[in-house]
């Protein structure tokens, strides 16, 4: 394994250094700055995030910050903080209490840079009419005058970031894993865009960017996260990530947030004290589509 | 004295490869006809590529609910074609070892092409084709053997290299004015066989091994795509034997193309019998793991298209079935094209479009989407399944100016070995 890792890295190496000469580059001195050429062929090279040294990691970082400078002016700043020991995020949603409004989906498209196209919504809250589970049944479109609608219950769906993620064992070439605090994480830089990960998922909580995400220089949300919200590019998957550039450093995810009812508790599955621990001891909650045995983070329950 | 006989060997190499390189360059107003308005179709294919390198896969018709459509379709369609080429002629390879030996130089042939052509579906449908060197061995970091579709990129490759090797020896050494030594290649050919059969099964597991989507989990899609792939596989070489009948040197034996007719009897029932569990199962109750199937036979979902032709599929299959099954029909040559041409028909389409579709409806999340392939992903196709036609034309070409049209080394061979 090592040596194929060394030898690995040694072609890949050798190659970028042979194209960035090629390029005219003749040997780029550090503080030269890159252009949009040398930067694209180096991301061309980019290892596995999950392989990668820390030096390598920080160029990386680097890069992505100057290319979304140069495509749309704007400075981001990405980081990759890593997962924080101790930690397994979880999520409850108390269906007595949603109420439909979609907020959480507004409030997540813009923390994480999703293009502005309909598909791009990593929430999906269904409206589903009084007396069924069935999911066939729901409206994905409802456009309700006013919510609640009183013939409707409403189910917000995202990704469950499931234990044993099918997603995961689809991918075939590893762009996509599960991290240490239970966050399903994809690689935008290591993923061919081949959407098996979305098939394979029971809650379609795969999302594909089918052209280049349809996102202005002011939409920017600039606090970002190589595995999380940083722009993407067009061909690459995407996914909710519980807002892991908030929630590693201790925020709670937008969705969260924005939610005017309090129906979402997001939190810490390891801290007895927490309110989620509280929710799983307390509350009679249920997982949905718990037979498909992706072992699901994500807990819906009821008040009464 | 080694190494003159190597430095001579790989002299031979060289003109086999340059003989074979003139060969294609060789050929009458039909076959340039032929070949530039491939290379016409291919040329217009690749600019409707273009457009899709450049605004991403947006420009298909396909979307997050249906994320799979006309490339995978096609894909899964092939690469029964390319183990069905394989494994047909070994039947008719061990009743009649000498004359058949002919026909697994073409089997192979389609089985490269078909494969490839596989391979160029797949390409065509990644949202970031250059990055396809993820999936190499070393280089990249493939998910073996947890991913089936990792899985599926292992079996291809190989299958390809296989077949590649196998054409190479029957070839080179007929080229050599050596006939090849049974007891070598066989082995090999044995290979192609177990990998044909794990080709066409991989890329079965992929669709059936999610129990997200019913339709396709099910245990008898594998034993289904085997099944309808030597049918259409069968057909599909009943037609092209007969073109390069006319068209070519190659000459077609009655018997030949009885016993791969008779094949194609066999496959066809069971391929029917498979379908018709199907059918019941999905029928007999009504429970959401049955949905897709219903909507699919009932065009609920405003799919008519896709409705028609799986009704369409069935009937040209059953058609065929009873024109196969009476021997009579069978060896009248007419009834048996229109037969094959029905099959190839019918099984396309019930495996193509028919099959991938139908899993994406409903989505997990119950949700009913549309999916009609657009210009530029048909274009897009044509321009493959041309791709296809070009590499098989070449090879049959070459294949067969050497083991029919006497295409030979020049000079006399002495130092080299005689093992024949
Ligand atoms: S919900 Fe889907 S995308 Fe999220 S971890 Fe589970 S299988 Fe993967
Ligand atoms: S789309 Fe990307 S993340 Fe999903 S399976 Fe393919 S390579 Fe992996």
């Amino acid at each position: 394994m090592v040596d194929n890792r060394s030898s690995r890295r040694g072609f890949l190496q050798g190659t970028v250094a042979l194209t960035a000469l090629l390029a005219g580059g003749c040997s780029s001195s550090k503080e030269q700055p890159k252009t949009a050429f040398e930067d694209s062929v180096a991301t061309f090279f980019q290892d596995n995030y999950q392989v990668m040294t820390k030096d390598e990691i920080k160029e990386v970082l680097a890069r992505v910050e100057r290319r979304v400078k140069r495509e749309y002016g704007v400075d981001i700043k990405c980081e990759n903080t890593p997962p924080v020991a101790d930690v397994a995020f979880g999520y409850a949603l108390n269906l007595s209490k949603c109420k439909g409004t979609r907020r959480c989906v507004e409030a997540c498209v813009s923390e994480n840079n999703c293009g502005r196209n309909h598909s791009l919504e990593n929430i999906r809250v269904l409206a589903m009419p009084h007396g069924t589970m069935d999911l066939n049944k729901s409206d994905h479109y409802y456009d309700h005058e006013q919510v609640p609608n009183s013939n409707d219950w409403y189910l917000p769906i995202q990704c469950h970031q499931c234990d044993e993620p099918a997603c995961v064992q689809a991918c075939p070439v590893e762009a996509t894993w599960k991290e240490k605090d239970g966050i399903v994480v994809i690689d935008y830089d290591w993923c061919i865009g081949c959407r098996y990960c979305s098939v394979a998922c029971p809650y379609w909580a795969r999302h594909f960017n089918w052209s280049k995400p349809n996102l202005q220089p002011d939409e920017i949300n600039p606090k970002t996260h190589y595995l999380g919200n940083r722009p993407r590019e067009a061909g690459v998957m995407e996914k909710c990530t519980f807002c892991i550039q908030k929630t590693r450093k201790g925020e709670l995810p937008a969705c969260q947030e924005a939610c005017p009812t309090g129906a979402r508790v997001f939190g810490n599955l390891l801290d007895p004290q927490s309110e989620i621990r509280y929710i799983l001891e307390n509350k009679n909650v249920f997982r949905l589509k718990e037979e498909q045995g992706t072992q699901p983070n994500f807990w819906y329950f009821y008040d009464v | 004295m080694s190494k003159e006989k190597n430095s001579t060997k790989n002299h031979n190499k060289v003109e086999f490869i340059l003989a074979s390189l003139i060969h294609c360059f060789k050929g009458g107003w039909l076959y340039w006809g032929w070949m530039l308005s491939l290379i016409a179709i291919v040329v217009y294919g690749a600019m409707a590529y273009g457009q899709q390198a450049r605004y991403g896969l947006s420009v298909t018709g396909l979307s997050d609910q249906i994320t799979w459509g006309l490339y995978i379709g096609n894909f899964t369609f092939f690469v029964g074609v390319a183990a069905a080429a394989v494994i047909l002629v070994i039947p008719a390879y061990l009743l009649h070892r000498n004359q058949m030996r002919r026909v697994t130089i073409l089997g192979e042939s389609l089985a490269v092409a078909a494969v490839i052509v596989a391979m160029l579906f797949v390409t065509a449908d990644l949202g970031q084709p250059l990055r396809f060197w993820h999936a190499l061995p070393l280089l990249g970091k493939l998910n073996f053997p947890t991913s089936i579709l990792a899985w599926d990129i292992v079996v291809l490759a190989l299958y390809l290299l296989v077949n590649l090797i196998i054409l190479w020896y029957l070839l080179y050494n007929k080229f050599c004015h050596k006939s090849p030594v049974v007891k070598r290649y066989f082995p090999v050919i044995v290979v192609a066989i177990i990998l044909g059969l794990s080709i066409h099964t991989v890329t079965a597991f992929m669709l059936s091994g999610n129990p997200s989507r019913p339709f396709w989990h099910t245990a008898i899609l594998a034993p289904r795509f085997i099944a309808s792939a030597f049918a259409a596989g069968a057909a599909l070489m009943i037609i092209l034997f007969q073109i390069l009948h006319i068209t070519s040197k190659f000459r077609l034996s009655k018997g030949l193309i009885r016993e791969i007719a008779l094949i194609m009897v066999f496959a066809q029932f069971f391929s029917l019998f498979l379908l018709g569990a199907e059918i019941y199962t999905a029928f007999y109750h009504n429970t959401a793991h049955d949905v897709s199937a219903h909507l699919l036979f009932t065009s609920n979902i405003g799919h008519d298209n896709l409705t028609l032709s799986i009704y369409l599929a069935i009937a040209a299959g059953l058609s065929a079935f009873s024109i196969l099954m009476v021997r009579r029909f069978r060896e009248n040559v007419s009834l048996l094209n229109i037969a094959s041409i029905l099959i190839f028909f019918a099984v396309w389409s019930e495996k193509g479009l028919g099959l991938v579709i139908p899993g994406f409806v409903p989505t997990p999340l119950g949700e009913m989407a549309q999916y009609t392939p657009s210009t530029i992903e048909i274009k897009v196709a044509i321009a493959i399944w041309a791709v296809g036609a070009i590499i098989f034309t070449l090879l049959a070409k070459v294949a067969i100016a050497i083991e029919f049209g006497g295409l030979r080394l020049k000079r006399p061979v002495e130092n080299t070995d005689t093992e024949i």
